[in-house]
């Protein structure tokens, strides 16, 4: 049982649902990234997300585009990244997942990427270029050491292949709630809550709702069908309109928390 | 050539890529989830259309009136003279409709955004030749379009940016990144992540997930079954050298791909190599980069240690990009095709040459085949034949040129 199925037995076992907040490595700083962290944990975040920035992310939106550009332009490198993680993870009270390209995966070696990410304290990996049929080595020596490998099921999916996806993921499932890029929207589609509660009576892995989520409202609707959700856009964007990254920081304070009270 | 060498050449076959999209180990689908429904439907679409003599007819048709194929076997006497070696041969793509081989392309792509019925096309563009071939087709066929192109390669190729608005595209500049081509197809595939449902995204070279490469390599083989008959046609032979520039690799691809079974022919693409062969002065993935995943796919990339796309240059838009597609990759490593580079100023030089020798204008794209097909072409002898596809014309790059060399435009 790896560290991220512990965190939802738990929630599952209380009822509650996980608030799991996405940050960019390096966005404003890597200091920064440490604060954050903490910050989330204390706020009551189940789970975070660390996004490593990369050069070319096809999958992200013009807000976590342009966060990843900033924090390359500053010069952060991988190792950097893991030697933050590996200060943080002992003062916070949950699992970090990285969020990453297969671009950057596949230039260390699966084997490496995996090794060095969970020394460093990860408990897992988005890679949300990788599909399943594409996946078999990461997935392997992700299971033979216990760091869940998360996919992603969008809208567009067929439903067969979301149970083979399903069947492929540890830890949790990303749900993309809407076509296309990550972001933040004012309204969720209606199927997206019939296309959950159908996945969700044929497995047992925990579902998270992400993209585009950004407000109470959405929280308070999808909270009842989702074991968790993830925000991300919302919080990046706080560093790119406060001039303060102090400001910023008690501006995420202020949402996560907001969010986590919406959850119910 | 040692029998290790042959054995691997006749593994270099024309029967792939597999099902999974793989070129030997290079290929596939690095892509989000959420294209993986477009992927498959363009898959089945486009195997259904290669099976359908309808649709044959109706590209063909295209090609010969609209596009004004086949286009000429040219013999370059004086460039011949010049290099003092075997026969020089251009495939004259310069002169199909709007100046280059990415009409082929567009043209079977546009054909099947229709059979999909998809409303709306996307491209992104580098020198602008893919972009004008896009916005062509779609101003034939009534489809709105759509093109991304890098700010920077806005400023450099003008007179591409105006025919495209000319035929109704919408051109949108790319601020983001290097602003050139990498960042022209990121901004596109992120317009189709969202847009997939009623959207064809118009790739304009062999790169990008499975399908794209094959279906365009297909597309653009026109260029080399047409050139391989000609050959036969006025001297009687196949070819002894074949020289493309390779870029993305999509005039490459067509021009080598029929003469790939053909172990007599030698195939020499020539990549950018820019100011030098330190990181980011060439785009030169096949000769000075490592295999890595970049645009959908698994080949050959300029990166660094983390796996961050580097920078690259070229003086031609065209070339100006860190990826290479998959098929080349597979290519260079069983050996079947030489890569090798041409830089900055000796494609600058060539133009010159090509200009005056044969009074044509090629594409600086094209110069970097031209100016390594002139050195090989000395080292053979006059019995023998080098075909060398003449990408496109060079008309576009003449304000650069002349900003290049300090003149007046």
């Amino acid at each position: 049982m790896s560290v991220i199925d512990e965190r939802f037995a738990d929630l599952r076992a209380s009822g509650r649902k996980a608030f799991i907040p996405f940050i960019t490595a390096g966005d404003p700083s890597l200091d920064m990234t440490g604060r954050l962290l903490l910050r989330l944990s204390q706020c009551g975040a189940a789970i975070a997300e660390v996004g490593i920035p990369y050069s070319d992310p096809i999958a992200d939106g013009p807000v976590i585009q342009a966060s990843y550009t900033r924090a390359l332009e500053a010069g952060i490198k991988l190792e950097d990244i893991f030697a933050t993680i590996a200060r943080v993870v002992p003062q916070v009270k949950m699992p970090i997942v990285s969020m990453v390209s297969y671009a950057i995966v596949n230039r260390l070696g699966p084997q490496r990427y995996v090794e060095d990410a969970q020394r460093c304290g990860f408990s897992g990996a988005i890679v949300p270029d990788l599909l399943v049929e594409e996946g078999d080595e990461l997935r392997e020596i992700c299971r033979q050491r216990d760091f869940s490998l998360i996919h992603l099921v969008t809208p567009t999916t067929p439903r067969q292949r979301m149970l083979r996806i399903a069947e492929c993921s540890t830890g949790f499932i990303y749900f993309v709630s809407v076509t296309g890029i990550t972001g933040e929207r004012t309204e969720l589609p209606q199927e997206l809550y019939e296309q959950v509660a159908w996945l969700r009576e044929r497995t047992e892995i925990p579902i998270c709702i992400g993209f585009g989520i950004s407000r109470v409202e959405h929280v308070r609707q999808l909270a009842p069908v989702a074991d968790g959700l993830i925000v991300g856009s919302a919080i990046v964007r706080k560093f790119v309109e406060a001039n303060d990254p102090e400001v910023a920081l008690a501006q995420v304070d202020e949402l996560a928390r907001a969010l986590i009270g919406a959850m119910g | 050539m040692n029998s290790h060498t042959v054995e691997r050449v006749q593994s270099a076959s024309t029967q792939i890529p597999d099902q999974r999209g793989r070129f030997g180990e290079f290929g596939g689908r690095f892509v989000p989830e959420t294209l993986t429904r477009a992927l498959v439907e363009l898959e089945s679409a486009y195997a259904a259309a290669r099976k359908d003599p309808t649709f044959h007819v109706e590209l063909n048709e295209l090609l010969k009136r609209f596009v004004g194929r086949p286009s000429p076997l040219y013999h370059a006497q004086r460039l011949t003279k010049l290099a003092g070696g075997a026969q020089i041969w251009f495939k004259r793509e310069d002169l199909n409709h709007t100046g280059a081989h990415k009409i082929n392309n567009t043209l079977g792509q546009a054909l099947l955004t229709l059979r999909m019925g998809k409303k709306r096309v996307i491209a992104e563009t580098g020198a602008g030749q893919h972009g004008v071939a896009t916005a062509t087709a779609c101003a034939h066929f009534g489809l709105p379009c759509v093109v991304y192109m890098g700010a920077e390669d806005v400023r450099r190729q003008k007179p591409n940016v105006f025919s495209m608005r000319l035929m109704g595209a919408e051109v949108r500049p790319v601020t983001s990144g290097s602003k050139t081509l990498r960042d022209a197809v990121n901004e596109a595939m992120r317009d189709w992540m969202a847009s997939v449902e009623n959207t064809h995204y118009i790739i304009g070279s062999v790169i990008g997930p499975h399908p794209f490469p094959m279906m365009v390599r297909d597309f653009q083989s026109v260029i080399g079954r047409e050139a391989r008959a000609q050959c036969q046609e006025t001297f009687h032979r196949l070819p002894d050298t074949v020289v493309a520039c390779v870029g993305g690799g999509s005039n490459a691809a067509g021009m080598f791909f029929p003469f790939i079974e053909d172990a007599s022919v030698r195939l020499i693409g020539v990549e950018a190599g820019g100011r030098s062969s330190s990181s980011g002065e060439h785009a030169a993935p096949l000769s000075l980069g490592t295999p890595g995943v970049l645009h959908g796919s698994y080949s050959y990339v300029m990166q660094d240690r983390d796996g961050q796309t580097s920078p690259v240059h070229s003086i031609s838009a065209g070339l100006d990009y860190p990826g290479v597609g998959p098929e080349h990759s597979y290519w260079k490593d069983s050996g079947r095709v030489e890569y090798t580079f041409c830089r900055d100023d000796d494609a600058l030089a060539t133009f010159d040459k090509v200009a005056r020798n044969e009074g044509i204008l090629p594409a600086l794209e094209s110069c970097h085949a031209v100016a390594k097909a002139i050195e090989i072409a000395g080292t053979m002898n006059a019995e023998q034949n080098l075909l060398i596809c003449l990408s496109g014309r060079g008309d576009k790059d003449a304000a650069e040129i002349a900003r290049l060399k300090g003149q007046d435009y």
